[in-house]
């Protein structure tokens, strides 16, 4: 242990000043911290009169904490989005488990209906639950909403966009472009505004559009533009050799892409997709800006409340900690996947 | 090489394409057609004539002249530039903060290292908006007003209305292009080696720089009543805006600047040990003009990102294009496919300027020296 | 400082580790001014840690190496001027790419040695003179030929005016046409009275130009002798086991 410290803190004289300055810094920037947060926080209670106002109120998050995770969902209704967060888990873990990817079929199948099911339960109207209007949905739960069918819809087209951008066909070639383009061009927030305004003036005759499926139309068209380039990577690093022995074998177009080429080319940019799909994650937030009331829109608002004004720090640490905790335990699955013998192993020749 | 593709033989294509195009100008002609109706069933009248009319608002930040008599187009330019000046000055902090933190990840001072560690995966994996929010309404919005604020000598004064600056006179400027134009001349004629010219300019250089930064050259904020006036000042939704797209954005930078570094092969580090180069020449000579080929297209989308991350703005009602003119003016107005369109080509053309650019960069290194 | 009684380089009981791995086991070995050495051993006896240690490439744990009579200590400033005094030519040659042939014999002489940049280039002109390719000055390395690489690597080295020369396994990532191009700029080289301790399994290069042949095995020194002896009369069977390999094609 003295040896470890030794070596890694104190490896020369300079260096060894430099980690006194480091820990002294770390000390003097985090104590104050971590005394605002644990030490003279304060944790239960149901009113800011509970708060001493020494540290952090975190009465605050937990006074509020149904609606930062379910939004306005009506309370006697709630045990639906468990079910169906639960539902979601159990449908997707086959994704992340390397042997079940021999049957991509069956797996991708029961993920997408794992999806429709948790549609149903969440929108009701049939199967005798009530029906939950989408301006109901809200906090957290919306966050995974908008994102779990932003990914599920950008991925497939993702795709698509990407095999269609190395087609044959000039037309179909500079349709995709121009469409991946302009996505890639452009804030999400403007297609957000554009989504807003723009696609109700699309529909004939003044028809209604939920507020909500125009956000996921936007999002999802956004990053099925992200997703077609990273896709495309990975389709541009599969051999020639690859598509004629397909070909030599009598495949056709789309049986040799979906048996030899998107199997191999996928895999290549897992840590693509993943990267892409925190992204989207965290973009999440802009709905806020339409109007929708995604986790951190919840606690924005919860900020305007008169009887809790000046706990925004809480607030955002809350919401702060929450997306962290799903991104970065997203990042670190995708390290899994690229720690495979054999890949990005410096060769030493 | 042209890869054979089995997706059918030439007339069949010719069918493919033929269908496509039909599909998608029919679908196109029923968006159309939908809209017209829709338009005039709410009795907008579509085009751009609306631009000239008078926007009728103010804004709180604005880099040329602007009030509610000028028209919606110059309400347009004064987003544009609001853009454009968080989006440059946040490019700039951002490569200075996330080199430093890139390189302090591949530092031999393992805590240090750490510390750098720590900051990317904290910052990378936080939504932006979030951040941007705790820095304006958990940050500035809680500091002191004017009369507590907290001061860097007599020159800065940050406050819960924003960041008090002092700022150089006209005149201060001018000494300063001339200072800086005779240490250009002292360099060159250092390099060709003729002292005599090189002192005169460094002479010139010295009482240019040194009346610069006299105290005499600088308007300062002085508190008058309950502000300060004076100097400059940066509206507290302009200061949130630049340090969360900064520090965000160097979160993405130094991991580009790592990969960089490390794509540097061993080989060359050694070869530059044993030629005797000090870890500056080192870095300088030999890694950073390798490096700099990998970094410098990633760090260009990173540039582009920042450009767009900053139309987040809106949240805080910053007023940079998207949100006085995708925002006030739309809602003013109600012509929302021309304005909505007109902020879409804004960032396309940058987007695509720059990809243009990017593109002739990558097209120059690859004539030189690419790896054997 | 060069004060010919002085060693060129002693080396003492000198040990590496890399974690429970000991690659070097105590090397004892000196070297007198101008005295030529061959460095020869199976695959990971630790031949090339041992050069590596010589200009603090790799650091010793235990032991001590002197260069010229000054101690490798570790620190930034004794490895600046040991560096100075001794030039290196990788296996892999180690060209800086974005560099022009003169930009990268030019760079440590100029910038570390503080020649001024003309009498550097018309030093580093005279010795691609020497190593045969004047006419490659201002190509830029991935367009020079393996064996033209390695000559570049080696009249950069020179460029230092260097005392002491390393070669660790010079000729093996060439092809073998382009060898004795290689071989014959080394031999060349030996003949002008440098010290130099080459790494190499080209038994010819031994005869051809080695005071001292060395052999190592699992990081100890197991033999060393004149060429003539240690190929006619290997003491050790281990040696005559290596000899036999290497040998026989
Ligand atoms: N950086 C390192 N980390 C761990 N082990 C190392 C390292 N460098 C060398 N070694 C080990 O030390 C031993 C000696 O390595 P060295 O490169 O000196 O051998 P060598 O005699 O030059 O072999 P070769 O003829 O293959 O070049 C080897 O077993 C090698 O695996
Ligand atoms: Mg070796």
């Amino acid at each position: 242990m003295t040896g470890w410290l030794r070596v890694r803190l104190f490896p020369g004289p300079v260096n060894g000043v430099v980690s006194v300055l480091l820990l002294a810094a770390i000390v003097w920037a985090m104590a104050p911290v971590v005394d605002w947060a644990f030490i003279s926080a304060d944790w239960f209670g149901t009113t800011r009169a509970d708060c001493s106002g020494a540290g952090a109120c975190w009465v605050f998050v937990t006074a509020r904490i149904g609606q930062f995770l379910y939004g306005f969902y009506p309370e006697t209704e709630r045990w639906r989005v468990d079910v169906a967060a639960l539902c979601l888990a159990l449908g997707l873990a086959p994704l992340f488990m390397a042997r079940a990817m021999r049957g991509p079929g069956l797996v991708f199948g029961l993920a997408f209906g794992a999806l429709v099911l948790c549609g149903m339960l969440l929108i009701g109207g049939a199967f005798g639950l009530p029906y939950v209007p989408t301006r109901r949905w809200g906090g957290l739960m919306l966050t995974l909403v908008v994102a779990v069918v932003g990914i599920a819809a950008s991925f497939p087209l993702g795709i698509l966009l990407a095999l269609g951008r190395r087609s044959r066909l000039p037309v179909l070639r500079g349709l995709c472009v121009a469409f991946i383009e302009l996505w890639r061009g452009v804030p999400l927030i403007t297609v957000l505004f554009m989504a807003s305004v723009m696609l109700p003036l699309f529909l004939p005759g003044g028809a209604e559009m939920d507020k909500l499926l125009r956000a996921l139309i936007g999002v999802s068209l956004f990053a099925a533009a992200y997703m077609a380039e990273v896709v495309r990577g990975g389709l541009q690093a599969i051999p020639v050799g690859q598509y004629e022995a397909a070909s030599a074998l009598g495949l056709g177009y789309w049986r040799s892409h979906a048996l030899v080429i998107l199997p191999q080319a996928l895999r290549h940019v897992v840590p693509g997709i993943v990267n892409t799909i925190i992204g989207l994650f965290k973009d999440t937030t802009l709905v806020l800006v339409i109007g929708l009331f995604d986790l951190l829109g919840m606690v924005q608002a919860a900020l305007t409340d008169p009887n809790w004004l000046g706990y925004s720090l809480e607030g955002y640490v809350f919401a702060g900690v929450m997306f962290w905790a799903f991104c970065f335990s997203m990042s670190r699955l995708s390290l899994r996947f690229e720690r495979r013998p054999g890949v990005g192993q410096e060769d030493t020749a | 090489m042209r890869r054979r593709s089995a997706d059918g033989h030439a007339p069949a294509a010719f069918l493919w394409q033929a269908l496509i195009l039909i599909a998608v100008l029919a679908g196109g002609a029923a968006l159309v057609f939908n809209t017209l109706d829709n338009l005039a069933a709410r009795g907008i009248s579509s085009g751009f004539g609306f631009l000239d009319d008078a926007a009728g608002f103010g804004v709180t930040m604005s880099l040329i002249p602007f009030d509610e008599t000028a028209s919606f187009a110059r309400a347009f330019v004064v987003g544009l530039l609001n853009t454009l000046l968080v989006s440059v000055l946040g490019v700039a902090l951002a490569t200075v903060l996330g080199v430093a933190v890139g390189l302090a990840r591949l530092s031999p001072n393992w805590l240090l290292a750490r510390i750098a560690g720590a900051y990317v995966e904290t910052l990378r994996n936080i939504p932006l908006l979030l951040q941007i929010f705790f820095w304006y309404f958990a940050v500035l919005r809680t500091l002191p007003a004017p009369r507590g604020s907290y001061a860097l000598g007599e020159v800065a004064f940050l406050n819960n209305r924003g960041l008090y600056l002092a700022w150089p006179e006209a005149a201060a400027g001018w000494a300063l292009a001339i200072g800086l134009c005779a240490a250009v001349a002292v360099a060159w004629s250092l390099r060709r080696g003729r002292r005599g010219p090189a002192a005169g300019a460094a002479l010139v250089t010295l009482a240019a720089l040194g009346w610069v930064f006299s105290a005499a050259a600088w308007e300062r904020p002085q508190l008058a009543g309950f502000n300060f006036t004076g100097g400059v000042t940066l509206i507290p939704e302009f200061v949130a805006l630049v340090v969360a797209l900064s520090t965000y954005t160097a979160a993405f930078i130094a991991e580009i600047v790592r990969a960089g570094v490390q794509a540097v092969p061993k080989g060359q580090v050694e070869a530059a040990d044993a030629l005797g180069l000090n870890p500056a020449q080192k870095l300088r000579f030999v890694i950073a003009p390798q490096a700099l080929r990998v970094i410098v297209p990633p760090l260009t989308s990173q540039y582009l990102n920042l450009t767009k991350n900053s139309s987040l703005a809106a949240a805080i009602a910053y007023p940079d294009l998207v949100s006085v003119f995708a925002g006030t003016v739309l809602n003013i107005t109600g012509q929302a496919i021309e304005v909505i369109a007109i902020t879409m080509a804004v960032y396309l053309s940058i987007s695509l300027g720059i990809a243009a650019l990017m593109g002739g960069y990558n097209r120059a290194f690859a004539l030189r020296g690419a790896a054997s | 400082m060069s004060d010919a009684s002085i060693p060129a380089i002693v080396m003492e009981g000198v040990i590496r580790r890399f974690g429970a791995f000991t690659a070097l086991d105590g090397v004892d070995l000196t070297v007198a001014q101008g005295e030529r050495i061959v460095v020869c051993g199976p695959s990971g006896s630790g031949k090339s840690t041992l050069v590596r240690c010589i200009n603090g490439l790799e650091r010793h744990d235990e032991g001590t190496i002197a260069v010229n009579g000054v101690q490798l200590d570790g620190l930034p400033r004794t490895m600046q001027r040991i560096r100075r005094d001794v030039g290196m030519v990788f296996q892999q040659f180690n060209l800086f790419p974005h560099m022009t042939v003169l930009e990268n014999l030019c760079l440590a002489p100029v910038k570390v040695a503080g020649v001024p940049s003309a009498e550097a280039e018309s030093r580093a002109r005279t010795l691609l003179a020497r190593v045969r390719i004047p006419e490659q000055a201002d190509k830029y390395p991935s367009s020079l030929s393996g064996g033209q690489q390695q000559r570049v690597a080696i009249a950069r080295a020179l460029c230092m005016e260097p005392r002491i020369m390393l070669f660790d396994e010079p000729t093996s990532a060439l092809d073998p046409e382009m060898i004795g191009e290689v071989l014959d700029v080394i031999v060349e080289l030996a003949g002008d009275g440098m010290t130099m301790i080459c790494v190499t399994h080209e038994m010819g290069l031994a005869r051809a130009m080695a005071d001292r042949v060395v052999f190592l095995d699992a990081g100890r020194i197991v033999e060393q002798a004149p060429p003539e002896r240690f190929f006619s009369a290997p003491e050790s069977e281990r040696t005559r086991q290596f000899l036999a390999r290497i040998l026989r094609h």
